[in-house]
């Protein structure tokens, strides 16, 4: 595989095993800079153990993962974590910390201290009262948590955002609502983001490039209009029929 | 009630050591458990071992782990040389302090273990460093369950250190002993409703910084810890603002006759312009050593003690020769000061009820050999392990139904009570007379010479002025007076205080 000047991610035969099972079995990709990717697949399909090889909250059994062209194992863990956004499922904001303290955690790591204005603009970004930055986690809403937490992601002008099931947890109004709101981030900050999701149809409508795991191999790797024209295969198309079959059946209702 | 509170006045100087070696303890409590449960979280077999090893020390008696460390230190002089102390403070300090260790270590890698997975997460996605990780995230979600352990450490502590008067270490124990000793609940109570005050004072303060720590309110945490700190410097300022570096120790073993007698030391002391302080409540081996090596400044001890239990002699010289070869071992071995003998004799000896011994016609010794074997014979702790009983036990040949050990005090209780038949009694006791009692005669000389002298530590015998200050004492307590001094603060009704049992004793003695 040649690498194209443009890649941000490059992936060389990256495998994974956990004592018995193996969970990644030989990825080798290529993400190039400003692509939405969503990885989708069944749970235990593999799709998060990849992601994390990124930022090395997995370290492959072998294999090398680049990062703008650096072998992430030779660079220093925390800088390396410092240049990548994180956001996923749980969201982790620390309760002892406000608002505020959450989405400058990254740059204060660095002897860094970020403005006030820079927080207010941060939670502008997220579609936050600025008037939450003193509140502490418990006090706010599941939607309005994972917003801190992308926000905490960007703090640190991140030009990668990784994303494990980011919005699994949320009422599906607040799902949608998050999932645009990324999705303009996305363009409007020049991000490359890669999202893991078990949910074909967030994955169809925020990325331009979907991959499809299974058994640890990726099987599928379609762009969302050729799914949904019947690309990529068995697996892909069975995970593509049940968004369709819900339309379809709304439509029906509708009539 | 008003002699609680008199006794409570007094106890100000316990408490202040009581303060300092409890804080010291759980001080260096802490300072090994939290290093340990870092090193624990990140393994689980360390966690098994430490946690393991604080279980196994909790279920050792607090008594035992304290005397314990004499030995212990003891062997370790062989590394860190003789000035290391074996007694007081240092072995207190390291009890303690593995007291302590439990409570603290098993709250803080639970708190580790109990901290939300995601959060971990976050902390090591936004690219924390090990530390970072520790002090920004696991330390301030962690300190609220460290700090419950820590306030149970001090609870416990608090209690276990009264226990540290038995190797030689002030602390709120002194008064629990010597009460106990002497029936003295007065004593016993005050001692017990400080150290139990201290303990609620000390729970109640750390509980606020715990609830400071839990729900993020500075004020509450520093408040709690100003006090706590405050607490500290006062029993510090207490402890030390005296001249402590003239301050003369006397010590007493864990006996009546030795708490006045050390009283009385140090009312001469006193007048002679000497800061005097007690070590009351010493084990026999205990007391010789302390004084040898300067652990305290002044003790009486007794002949025949040294003789047999430290000289290791078995032969069974007149007095005189007696005491010119302690004075000679003494002075050889340590360097210690022998001053000379107070004029009475506090022998070991077996004493009946003279009801009992007339109805069996016990006259000696040997009597009790031929007649006794129903008998039952009771004797203090220490009784039965001294060369001097077994050399009596086997000169008559000695054979009892059962042997008993009761404190000193309650032993003239088990006779009255016919719980023992006999015991080992102390010829200066004034319970001899009070409970007509009566001593049988030993015909072969097997018990040795017990006359009371005072000894002065190394250094200390160097002072002139307070060797002078002594002096007068020799020669000057018959075993009447003792007798009557001894009764005055072990009878039921009217006791006496030390102090004043000590200044009656004066009166009548030298002047």
């Amino acid at each position: 595989m040649t690498t194209t000047p443009q890649a941000l991610l490059e992936f060389r035969d990256i495998r994974k095993s956990f004592d018995a099972t193996q969970a990644v079995a030989g990825v080798s990709l290529e993400i190039a800079r400003g692509q939405f990717v969503a990885l989708v697949g069944a749970s235990g399909s593999g799709k998060s153990t990849l992601l994390k090889t990124v930022n090395r909250l997995v370290e492959p059994t072998s294999g090398t993962v680049r990062f703008d062209r650096e072998d992430v194992e030779s660079l220093p863990l925390a800088a390396l974590r410092r240049r990548i956004g994180y956001v996923f499922q749980s969201v982790g904001l620390f309760p002892h910390m406000t608002v505020a303290e959450n989405i400058a955690i990254g740059p204060r790591l660095t002897g860094e201290k970020l403005a006030g204005s820079r927080i207010a603009e941060l939670l502008d970004l997220v579609d936050l009262d600025r008037a939450l930055a003193e509140r502490m986690p418990d006090e706010l809403s599941g939607g309005q948590r994972q917003r801190v937490g992308v926000a905490r992601a960007l703090a640190s002008e991140p030009r990668l955002l990784l994303m494990d099931e980011p919005f699994g947890a949320l009422d599906p109004v607040t799902r949608d609502a998050l999932g645009e709101r990324v999705h303009t981030l996305h363009a409007d900050l020049a991000l490359t983001t890669v999202m893991v999701t078990h949910d074909m149809a967030e994955a169809l409508l925020l990325a331009d490039r979907v991959l499809v795991m299974d058994g640890g191999e990726i099987v599928a790797d379609e762009t969302p209009h050729s799914l949904l024209e019947g690309a990529g295969g068995e697996i892909a198309q069975g995970l593509v029929a049940v968004p369709r079959a819900q339309a379809d059946r709304l439509a029906e209702l509708a009539r | 009630m008003s002699g609680i509170w008199g006794a409570l006045l007094e106890l100000g100087d316990k408490l202040a050591a009581h303060i300092l070696l409890s804080a010291a303890a759980i001080a260096l409590g802490i300072a090994v458990a939290l290093p340990l449960a870092i090193w624990a979280s990140r393994s689980p077999p360390v966690a098994r071992a430490t946690l393991g090893f604080a279980s196994l020390v909790q279920t050792i008696p607090a008594l035992a782990l304290l005397a314990l460390f004499f030995p212990i230190l003891l062997s370790l002089r062989a590394v860190f040389g003789e000035g290391l102390p074996t007694l007081g403070f240092l072995p207190a300090l390291l009890a303690l302090s593995l007291y302590a260790l439990l409570p603290i270590l098993r709250n803080a890698v639970t708190a580790q273990a109990n901290l939300d997975p995601g959060v971990i997460e976050a902390a090591d996605g936004v690219g924390m460093t090990f530390w970072q990780r520790l002090r920004l995230v696991e330390a301030p979600l962690s300190a609220p369950y460290i700090m419950a352990g820590i306030r149970t450490a001090a609870v416990w502590t608090i209690g276990a250190a009264t226990l540290s008067t038995t190797i030689g270490q002030p602390s709120l124990g002194d008064p629990i002993f010597a009460g106990l000793q002497t029936q003295n609940w007065v004593l016993v109570l005050a001692g017990c409703i400080a150290s139990a005050g201290l303990a609620l004072i000390a729970d109640a303060l750390l509980g606020t910084i715990e609830r400071g720590l839990a729900k993020r309110q500075r004020a509450l945490t520093f408040g709690g810890l100003g006090a706590v700190a405050l607490g500290i410097l006062a029993a510090l300022i207490f402890h030390f603002g005296g001249n402590d570096d003239d301050r003369i120790v006397i010590g007493a073993k864990g006996f009546s006759e030795q708490y006045i007698l050390a009283r009385l030391i140090g009312q001469r002391l006193e007048a002679a312009g000497y800061t005097v302080d007690y070590r009351d409540g010493l084990g026999s081996a205990v007391a010789h050593r302390a004084v040898s090596s300067g652990a305290i400044d002044v003790l009486v001890d007794y002949t025949g003690t040294i003789w047999t239990n430290q000289m290791k002699r078995a032969d069974n010289p007149d007095r005189d020769t007696m005491l010119a070869e302690i004075v000679e071992w003494e002075t050889r071995t340590s360097g210690t000061h022998v001053l000379g003998r107070l004029g009475f004799e506090n022998a070991y000896g077996i004493a009946m009820t003279r009801a009992k011994a007339a109805a069996g016609r016990f006259e000696t010794i040997a009597d009790l050999a031929a007649r006794g074997q129903n008998m039952t014979i009771g004797g203090d702790p220490e009784f039965f392990e001294r060369p001097e009983w077994i050399a009596v036990r086997d000169t008559y040949g000695l054979r009892f139904a059962a042997r008993r050990n009761f404190s000193p005090t309650f032993m003239y209780n088990a006779l009255q009570s016919g719980e023992a038949d006999a015991i080992g009694a102390y010829t200066s006791d004034g319970r001899i007379e009070a409970d007509d009692l009566v001593f049988l005669k030993d015909p072969q000389g097997a018990f040795p010479n017990y006359d009371a002298i005072v000894l002065i530590a190394p250094e200390t015998g160097k002072d002139e002025g307070l060797v002078e200050a002594l002096k007068p004492l020799i020669g000057s307590i018959g075993v009447e007076a003792m007798r009557a001094a001894n009764l005055s603060v072990d009878r039921e009704e009217n006791k006496l205080s030390f102090d004043e049992a000590a200044r009656r004793l004066a009166e009548g003695a030298g002047k």
